[in-house]
């Protein structure tokens, strides 16, 4: 008991041998429908969470957000979703058919296979791979090709553009991102990711709360959120890398992105909040898919909430921000915890002093490295515009000197 | 035929087709996709042989950085939509002549080792293939100078990096 969802599985595979199935066909099969489970209860999920966004924007906007359709609007993810799939796909002229066709599937596809390796309790794990962390970052690098893909496939200069900032973005992003997931890997000795979950005593968020600022930072820019949604600044390229797609093709994107920010929020639940762990856990490991789901929804309403506070940023402001603050940060919070951690392993402390002084480790790096690059930034003194007052309205010039032209 | 031979023989065509592609297709950004197509068969073939690390790696380097900045360079360039004519000129004979040769030898010397026709040793259940190729790679006795080496160049290209962007 406590576990019902390997009962249900063991039960299954009984049933499949008791009628004869060969051994290696019902571990095919099993697997075959876990995956189908896993993935469809992702996307599942995005329907869930359009409604939450659009209501959370609302509130945070001092509106109600959706409430017409149905009881506070929860049927408005459906209304969204036939009117989406009821529009005509059309293919702009000179696109490249099977390219243009094939992004939006390796959008959607590169943020659903990260969930195979996500434990939800654990007992619950898609695949327990040894190389979990590199796995989620490989699997990440599929979405920079479909924005690519994207981007030139639809023979458009804006999705062009689009997808020229995507890939300066995401390429430089992912840098400090993979040095800040190390901090975890080094912290529990491992790269799978169930292990990472059972090592956390206490959170990593106290051990290592720099790392997870600075995965959170970055990987809100690998989603191309606001307020680093560049690649899709409406103001300025049309909608970017997607202009030219429409119907489901634009669903794809979009729900990609939304699951991409719920994943976001998995991720950060599983190296930093703790994952599945929970009080009773241990008795009742269906307990650990709860406070999974509960901490990546914090985690999800953390990345909502910045997007929908901060305004878009320059794009040198973002190359600069990545380069010359989060790089040499995540380098630093690297080495720090390395040896730290190495020489209180070594003197053999208590678990609670551990964690205090990782975390007062984390707090004098990231005060010094604000502290010096202040220093070393060049002082800019902020440009005086000079103008003369204008009045605000003008008396019109005379008729007849108009029409003495 | 067991399905691990069906699929490693549907990995290997897809790899060896896509890697033909890459040579011979007239348009540059299908060159580099189906040449992402290729390097994603070698990572497959990497699962195959139980080496899911280098498998991993070889997705993140290989698809993550390096067909991306090449995409990349190539959409930089004019008329990107249009084909850039044929991918051959007259010397395409010997070219192939000489991969064949390279295939004929490789083939060759592998056939010939000691390591042929042996088939792999079992892993032990507890054997962590992770850990041992860490510990491998910065032991003494093992593969700590390669590795050294490998850091160094990288550095090295790094600071050349720096130089050349380097204004003054």
């Amino acid at each position: 008991m406590g576990d019902p969802i390997n009962l249900i599985s063991r039960w299954f595979n009984d049933l499949l041998l008791g009628w004869g199935v060969a051994e290696n066909l019902v571990k095919v099969i099993s697997l075959a429908i876990g995956a189908t489970i896993v993935a469809t209860l992702s996307l599942a999920t995005v329907i869930a969470l359009i409604w939450v966004e659009r209501k959370i924007a609302g509130r945070l906007q001092d509106r109600p957000g959706p409430n017409r359709a149905g009881p506070y609007g929860l049927f408005q993810p459906f209304a969204d979703i036939i009117k989406i799939f009821t529009k005509e796909i059309t293919i702009p002229d000179g696109a490249d058919h099977v390219a243009f066709n094939i992004a939006p599937v390796l959008a959607l596809g590169s943020v659903l296979l990260i969930w195979a390796v996500i434990p939800f309790a654990a007992t619950v794990v898609g695949a327990n791979i040894n190389v979990g962390v590199l796995y989620i970052v490989a699997v990440g690098s599929f979405g920079v090709v479909a924005v690519l893909m994207a981007g030139w496939s639809s023979n458009n200069k804006f999705a062009l553009l689009g997808s020229f900032r995507a890939v300066a973005q995401m390429v430089s992003y992912e840098v400090p991102m993979v040095i800040a997931l190390l901090t975890p890997v080094l912290l529990a000795r491992s790269m799978g990711l169930n292990d990472i979950v059972a090592a956390q005593t206490p959170w990593f968020i106290i051990v290592a709360p720099l790392a997870a600022l600075i995965f959170l930072i970055t990987s809100m820019a690998e989603v191309g959120r606001a307020p680093f949604d560049l690649l899709e600044a409406e103001s300025e390229i049309v909608a970017g890398f997607h202009t030219e797609y429409s119907g489901m093709g634009f669903g794809a994107f979009y729900v990609s992105e939304f699951l991409h920010v719920w994943t976001i929020g998995a991720l950060i639940a599983t190296f930093f909040l703790g994952g599945w762990s929970g009080p009773g856990v241990e008795t009742l490991p269906v307990l650990g898919i709860l406070y999974f789901y509960l901490k990546t929804f914090i985690g999800y309403f953390v990345v909502t909430w910045i997007r929908l506070s901060l305004p878009r940023v320059r794009i040198d402001q973002l190359l600069a921000f990545n380069w010359k603050f989060l790089t040499p940060l995540s380098l630093a919070v690297l080495i720090v915890t390395a040896i730290l951690d190495k020489a209180l392993e070594l003197a053999a402390v208590e678990r609670w002093a551990y964690a205090l002084m990782m975390l007062a480790a984390n707090l004098i790096i990231g005060w010094a490295t604000v502290l010096i690059l202040k220093a070393i930034e060049p002082k800019r003194k902020r440009q005086r515009v000079e103008f003369t007052p204008r009045p605000i309205a003008v008396a019109p010039k005379s008729v007849d000197n108009v029409s003495s032209r | 035929m067991s399905g691990l031979e069906i699929f490693f023989l549907v990995v290997a065509v897809v790899t060896l087709v896509a890697a033909l592609l890459v040579v011979t297709t007239p348009n540059l950004v299908h060159a580099a996709l189906w040449l992402i197509l290729a390097l994603f068969g070698v990572a497959a073939t990497f699962v195959l042989l139980n080496a899911t690390f280098l498998a991993v790696v070889q997705v993140v380097v290989y698809i993550g950085a390096i067909a991306v900045l090449m995409i990349f360079a190539i959409m930089l360039t004019r008329r990107v939509m249009k084909d850039s004519g044929p991918q051959t000129n007259s010397n395409w004979v010997w070219a192939a002549l000489l991969g064949l040769a390279l295939f004929g030898g490789l083939t060759f010397v592998l056939l010939h080792s000691d390591a042929a026709g042996v088939s792999l040793p079992a892993l032990s259940a507890h054997a962590d293939p992770l850990a041992q190729l860490g510990q491998e790679l910065v032991s003494p006795n093992a593969y700590v100078i390669p590795f050294e080496l490998a850091s160094v160049l990288l550095l090295a290209a790094m600071i050349g990096a720096i130089v050349v962007a380097w204004k003054n």
